[in-house]
């Protein structure tokens, strides 16, 4: 008999060893499952110097990602990859490249749930700390840290967390510590589980740590800046019936930045809403105050990365093209906001309501600046280095940044036909909402149909025919679409979008796009001009160039 | 050959012990605890109905196909719960800018849905949810047999076609 070695047998030995590891890695997938999701989008570029699409060097560009989450039990890990070769146009070129942008474990033991690696969180409404993505915007402002998730008993829940910030393809500079906790009266005193009243109230706080650094104010000086930088917030909600009513108000240190030209002010925001609704009818109004809330986890940082907290915009996001050309953004700096909507359905079988009955929508906001007064006679308003201003809490400042007046009407007429008409009337600063200065104000009105007629059971044809007309910015347009749709399958869809009464060139921005479902799967093609704009998803915006080609988007989840 | 005995007995033994184990599980759906549109939080790991198939649609206000699809539904609603117990569960991706508009849009639209609100997306993320509409069908047990994205006239059709097949106690899950 050979004498064993290591070397000859390594093999046998490998097997031995490796053949059962295999076996029970296999069983531990077999009793945890696997899911996830992959979407795919490209374009291939031709040039159009009419609408402003420049030639693109590498003729197709595509973002891609995949998620993958394994489950098993108490136990979550995840991942994502992410490939941009390269970025399509309109996303920020720093995200060239591919690789595991979002992994994390969660681990879940009945009252705790701990998290390494990436997650998203929010506190509250988000005015102080929420990261979250908008893959198609290229928004992602993922934790990379630790988070742990305590629930003592019914009714409270406590978190915490610490992190960095994503930041493309690494985190920013600023460490972020912070805790939240929440109260739910009624699930926490039993005596009050089936009360009518509801009260939910809570509170959070976040604090930022960036070492100091070289930032100067002239020649000769360069700020003291804070290294720590904390924000807290306070939240209510009750509720009652067909009535509801929640409040946050949001208070940040001193924290000189590039976005508030490095004033020393404090920063102060609070948004309040208001519901009543019973079947047929909701009523809700909302008003909101933000006072230098430009909360970013590097002080030099403009744009839209590394935010750490979310101020919403108080103004309805339209879904119809024309309607959605001049989208508004919440102003961190400064801004006093309200809206009010009331949704109403006429009942069936009145005058109004006919067979179906018929659903009205109003809208209506407007943002102001917030009322800024110099701190003496010879200091600028905002000037960098000093408090900045003061300001009357109650008072709405004198720019209009937005205004919104919109009214839709559903309408169902027969088993066959159905369709809705909208009118949006806006009031749009682009110098301030663009930040362009010297633009002019835009002065908006938008008429939409919109029109369902169904061939057969599962056949039908849609169109929409949109109108905006202003004296400003590119003047009129006019838009139609027709779409025509087999359920659950296909879509084949036609539009054309036409400028008009401006001195430029009249273009037609057609588009020829169709689609393929199956399942969780989705397969869009499209070929035309897009027209440059800016797109809003959620709270950011992002610029979309002009472009002109081909273009293929396809998702699928698992 | 005293080798190939030990090597093959070993692989049998190896294998035996892999055929103890038990079949892949079906797709449950996640733990993610969220609220719904009356503050009420929910562990979405235990969304059931009795027994009866469950329809979770995921939505937002900026969404028109979506609320199509919520519309179009409500219009059949209370049929398709008479006929079949089915129950649609309504999830709204809102964020903090509109989330507080959906209650008063649920009500003012008379829709009779469970509703959800995924402020943060986190349940979202968890069901690999890309593009709205997207909605999952369960059956009794709780297992997400079907899943379809976007919403043409229509769809709703085969959708309670699929819950009739569930009540039937038929398999729809698509083979692999």
């Amino acid at each position: 008999m050979t004498k064993f070695t290591f070397a000859k047998h390594s093999f046998i030995i490998f097997f031995i060893c490796v053949f059962p590891l295999l076996l029970t890695a296999q069983n531990v997938l077999n009793s945890g499952s696997i899911q996830g999701n992959f979407q795919l989008d490209a374009q291939y570029y031709q040039k159009d110097s009419s609408i402003g699409a420049n030639d693109v060097s590498e003729k197709m560009l595509m973002n891609a990602f995949a998620n993958i989450i394994y489950t098993n039990g108490n136990f979550t890990t995840g991942l994502r990859y992410e490939s941009y070769r390269n970025p399509m146009l309109g996303f920020d070129n720093r995200y060239k490249g591919s690789g595991i942008a979002y992994r994390y474990a969660t681990y879940n033991a009945d009252q705790f749930e701990i998290t390494v690696g990436n997650f998203y969180e929010q506190f509250g409404s988000g005015m102080i700390f929420r990261t979250y993505e908008e893959r198609n915007l290229g928004y992602d402002n993922a934790m990379d840290g630790i988070r742990v998730k305590f629930n003592p008993i019914q009714g409270i829940m406590l978190k915490a967390i610490v992190g960095t910030q994503r930041f493309f393809w690494d985190v920013g500079p600023g460490i972020l510590r912070g805790g939240d906790a929440e109260f739910v009266l009624n699930d926490m005193i039993t005596s009050l589980n089936e009360n009518p009243t509801r009260i939910t109230f809570g509170g959070s706080v976040i604090s930022k740590y960036q070492p100091t650094e070289e930032i100067l104010y002239d020649a000769s000086k360069k700020y003291v800046l804070p290294e720590n930088v904390a924000a807290f917030a306070g939240r209510l909600n009750v509720s009652r019936g067909k009535i509801n009513v929640s409040t946050e108000y949001a208070y940040k240190a001193n924290d000189p930045n590039a976005q508030n030209n490095f004033i020393y002010r404090h920063g102060e925001a609070l948004l309040l809403t208001a519901s009543y609704s019973q079947k047929g009818l909701g009523v809700i109004v909302s008003a909101k105050r933000i006072d230098n809330m430009a909360f970013k986890s590097k002080r030099t940082e403009v744009g839209n990365m590394l935010n750490i907290n979310y101020l919403p915009a108080l103004t309805k996001q339209h879904a119809y093209s024309l309607s959605a050309i001049y989208p508004y953004a919440t102003q961190p700096n400064g801004e006093m906001g309200v809206q009010a909507e009331v949704v109403y359905t006429v009942p069936k079988n009145t005058v109004l309501g006919g067979k179906y009955g018929t659903e009205i929508k109003l809208n209506y906001s407007r943002a102001n600046d917030i009322d800024r007064k110099a701190l003496n006679d010879t200091t600028a308003i905002n000037e960098k280095g000093t408090q900045g201003y003061t300001s009357n809490f109650f008072k709405f400042g004198k720019e209009l940044y937005f205004q919104d007046f919109n009214i839709e009407i559903l309408k169902k007429i027969n088993s066959r036909l159905k369709g809705s008409l909208s009118w949006v009337n806006l009031v749009y600063n682009q110098a301030v909402i663009e930040g362009h200065p010297g633009l002019p104000t835009v002065y908006a009105n938008i008429l939409i149909a919109d029109i369902t007629y169904k061939l057969t059971a599962t056949k039908a044809i849609k169109t929409e025919l949109q109108h905006l007309s202003t004296k400003q910015d590119d003047k009129n347009w006019v838009m139609g679409m027709v779409e025509y749709s087999i359920a659950p399958l296909w879509f084949f869809s036609v539009s054309d979008q036409y400028n008009y009464g401006n001195s430029g060139e009249k273009i037609h921005y057609y588009n020829l796009g169709m689609g393929y479902n199956k399942s969780s799967s989705r397969i869009q093609l499209s070929y035309g001009k897009q027209r440059e704009g800016i797109l809003c998803v959620g709270g950011v915006c992002r610029q979309v160039p002009a472009a002109y080609g081909f273009n293929i988007t396809l998702t699928s989840s698992f | 050959m005293k080798k190939l005995f030990l090597v093959t007995s070993y692989l049998l033994l190896s294998v035996a012990v892999f055929a103890q184990t038990e079949a892949p599980k079906a797709k449950k759906l996640p733990s993610v605890t969220i609220k719904d549109i009356n503050g009420k939080t929910i562990n979405t790991a235990e969304i059931s109905n009795n027994g009866k198939p469950v329809i979770i649609s995921f939505w937002a206000l900026w969404c028109k196909p979506c609320q199509k699809e919520l519309s179009t539904i409500a219009e059949v609603y209370e049929e398709w719960q008479k006929e079949t117990g089915v129950k649609l569960v309504a999830v709204s991706i809102d964020d903090a800018r509109s989330s507080s508009r959906v209650l008063p849009t649920v009500n003012g639209n008379n829709w009779n849905y469970q509703v959800l609100l995924d402020v943060n997306g986190d349940f979202k993320r968890a069901m690999n949810v890309n593009m709205i509409p997207h909605t999952f069908l369960l059956n009794g047990k709780g297992e997400i047999v079907w899943q379809h994205t976007s919403f043409a006239e229509g769809s709703e059709l085969e959708l309670i076609e699929l819950v009739r097949k569930l009540n039937k106690g038929e398999d729809i899950s698509v083979k692999k």
